[in-house]
């Protein structure tokens, strides 16, 4: 598909207007890739001059400073600054929270300075400047669709309506789950914990989870997080509900209506 | 006779006063154990956080009831101090309602007011009884609640009682010996310890005035007492959930401290400028006890009320993990309490073979944490125990490599793949072939 990386539009004497940070799931894990794919044909649709790092992209190093190894943390935060900057990168987006949250709150102290947003913003501007057009009574229309607020998008980053508003413009049913927006529980994967088993306890936090998105009735449950998108998937499959339920991220839902 | 009164009330507040002031020093330095870093960055938006937060008491309100009735409490306290002043000035000079005569008719609507507030508190108080030890409010009974913090609580709630008991008595008593006695100031009809007059209108004047006396003392001393008691128990926040507040991490609740010392290591490393390090012996890697906390983390644990809020919504405890954002600042309370009173009584302090990590919070409880936020966010009075979990997840993985083996893997993963799974670096952009 059509991702140039920033090495090629450099090649060519060109910039990109804004760099994709892809994030190691949605480079790697097979159901983030998809959605990966699906917000690059998004960014295709509405000819937004992008670029990816490809392989130059390293480890954010969120999950290392997480579990408490600064050093690591620092030595990738350190050698992707000097990638991006030496590359001159002015605005970055990402469909990956943690990326989000480490490249916007914590590269600067570390001399990285750019303007970072989360794909879900960006899917909101483009469809309220009328630059995402949905086709006229999408599948989506009158269905029941539920939204897991990512905690590193909400609590961490107060971002809560943005994905709420580009869920409404697909005309769904959006209904809440009980626990919401600054009550929103996690799925389990934050912190690190998506890289270890979970410690002793009576219950996994995702099947939780999982249980307040069934209680909804909805048949789509809306994510914003590949961390997420898989927590919430395996509950799913836990529940033998993976084939009546859809557990899709914003960009998916967006690709798919337009 | 009014002497000796006075002499006595000399007495009672200087002892008091001793009292107080020998916690609060060691309170202070209890909390100046910690690391001395300066917050000294955006004054208003501190100040805001402060009037909106502690004063305002915005997140409390994000539970209607138990806010409300807190509210009461809360402006029972701040007005009925008013009334304390009034007391401490009478028993100085022997004076009984000294502001009376100078505030004439608004005397009386300010006792009224006083007297409404006491009975607000009262009832606030035998709700929130009745919540912890008949409805069993399963937050505070969980199980960092052990028998000395739902004491500490049931103390508290019962003292408030008994203090807007006898405010309520002696206003009785009074309204009656003012009819009987020239000494005893006219306030005008007090309204709600006027229901309580029959219970004493048939007694003589002289026992009147024994139990009107014995009800101000009992209150005065009461509220002495409880200011010295306040410095050992949960119940601190009524002062420090001011400057905690004000002191608050001001970042996105998703941004986690720097370590300079780590960035002056990693750019000598990376050849990007070599920043000569600085003198003295450095410091540990994250947070073993509490000195290598920072002061603010410390104070904030002597803020914590114990509420359990954050237990409550915490993902890991709700799931039958060890963890619980509660037990972090009251383990980093009681660890501060047990430095303290060895350097007191000259002790070895912090070298008494304990520490904060492993003695009080174990590893088991550290690495069930997810990062959520869900604990920042539903404190209060603004307390971060996520901080200090990080910081003691620094201590185990840099100083003691004690991190879960999967972490291990993981950091291993980063540097060698640079992801945090074992993936060829030059496959990270297959997904574009498609």
């Amino acid at each position: 598909m059509n991702a140039p990386t920033v090495a090629e539009l450099v090649a060519k004497g060109e910039t990109p207007e804004i760099l994709f940070w892809v994030g190691c799931a949605g480079s790697f894990d097979d159901r983030a890739k998809r959605v990966t794919q699906a917000f690059v044909k998004i960014l295709n649709a509405v000819n937004i001059k992008f670029a990816v790092l490809g392989t130059e992209e390293t480890c954010t190093g969120d999950p290392a400073r997480r579990a408490g190894n600064e050093f690591l943390f620092q030595m990738q935060a350190m050698s992707n600054i000097q990638v991006l900057n030496g590359y001159g990168i002015k605005k970055i987006v990402t469909a990956c929270p943690h990326c989000f949250n480490t490249l916007k709150n914590e590269y600067p102290e570390l001399g990285g300075n750019y303007e970072v947003v989360h794909h879900t913003t960006l899917l909101q501007q483009l469809i309220n400047e009328g630059k995402i057009k949905m086709t006229e009574g999408g599948s989506f229309k009158g269905k029941k669709i539920t939204y897991h607020d990512s905690c590193y998008l909400g609590r961490a980053n107060n971002i809560y309506e943005a994905p709420r508003e580009v869920l409404k413009a697909l005309d769904a049913d959006l209904v809440e789950m009980k626990r919401s927006r600054t009550t929103g529980l996690c799925c389990g994967a934050g912190g690190a914990q998506m890289f270890k088993e979970p410690e002793k306890g009576n219950k996994e936090i995702n099947i939780v989870r999982t249980e307040d998105a069934l209680a909804t009735g909805a048949t789509t449950v809306a994510v914003a997080c590949p961390f997420c998108m898989t927590m919430i998937t395996d509950g799913m499959k836990n529940k033998e509900k993976e084939d009546e339920i859809k557990v899709k991220d914003l960009a998916e839902l967006i690709a798919e209506s337009l | 006779m009014h002497y000796l009164q006075q002499i006595l009330f000399v007495i009672t507040l200087a002892v008091a006063t001793y009292f107080i002031r020998k916690r609060v020093l060691r309170i202070r330095a209890n909390i100046n154990l910690g690391k001395q870093n300066e917050i000294k960055d955006h004054p208003s938006a501190r100040l805001s956080n402060m009037l909106l937060v502690a004063f305002g008491q915005k997140k409390m309100f994000k539970r209607i009831i138990p806010a409300s009735l807190h509210f009461f409490i809360y402006v029972g306290f701040l007005v009925i101090n008013l009334e304390v002043l009034e007391f401490v000035i009478d028993g100085l000079l022997g004076t009984h309602r000294i502001f009376a005569p100078y505030l004439g008719g608004f005397y009386n609507v300010l006792m009224n007011l006083f007297e409404f507030l006491a009975v607000a508190v009262f009832l606030a108080c035998v709700f929130f009884l009745t919540r912890r030890n008949v409805l069993k409010i399963p937050r505070f009974w969980s199980a960092e609640m052990t028998s000395w913090p739902r004491l500490d609580a049931n103390l508290i709630l019962v003292t408030e009682i008994i203090l807007m008991s006898a405010i309520l008595t002696m206003n009785a008593t009074d309204q009656i010996v003012q009819t009987r006695d020239d000494h005893y100031v006219a306030t005008g009809s007090l309204f709600f310890s006027s229901y309580l007059i029959p219970f004493f209108t048939n007694l003589d004047t002289s026992l009147l005035v024994i139990i009107e006396r014995f009800a101000w003392w009992f209150h005065i001393i009461g509220i002495l007492g409880f200011a010295i008691y306040v410095t050992y128990s949960k119940h601190l926040h009524i002062f420090l959930a001011f400057p905690n507040t004000y002191f608050a991490k001001l970042e996105a609740k998703g941004h986690i401290n720097n370590m300079p010392v780590v960035t002056r290591e990693v750019k000598s490393m990376l050849g990007l400028e070599t920043v000569a390090a600085p003198d003295g012996e450095p410091g540990r890697f994250g947070a073993k006890d509490i000195n290598d906390l920072s002061w603010n983390n410390l104070m904030a644990a002597y803020s914590c009320t114990e509420c359990g809020r954050c237990t409550s919504e915490c993902p890991a405890n709700l799931t039958g993990k060890k963890l619980s954002p509660r037990k972090i600042m009251m383990d980093t309370r009681d660890r501060m309490e047990e430095v303290g009173k060895s350097l007191e009584t000259g002790g070895p302090g912090l070298n008494d073979g304990k520490t904060l990590l492993n003695d009080y919070i174990t590893k088991e409880e550290i690495n069930a944490c997810t990062s959520c936020n869900a604990c920042v966010e539903a404190c209060p009075v603004l307390i971060n125990p996520l901080e200090i979990i990080l910081e003691l997840r620094r201590y185990a993985a840099m100083e003691e490599s004690g991190s879960p083996a999967q972490w291990n893997s993981m950091f291993q993963n980063i540097e060698t793949s640079f992801a945090p799974w074992k993936f060829s670096p030059s496959d990270r952009a297959n997904w574009i072939d498609k």
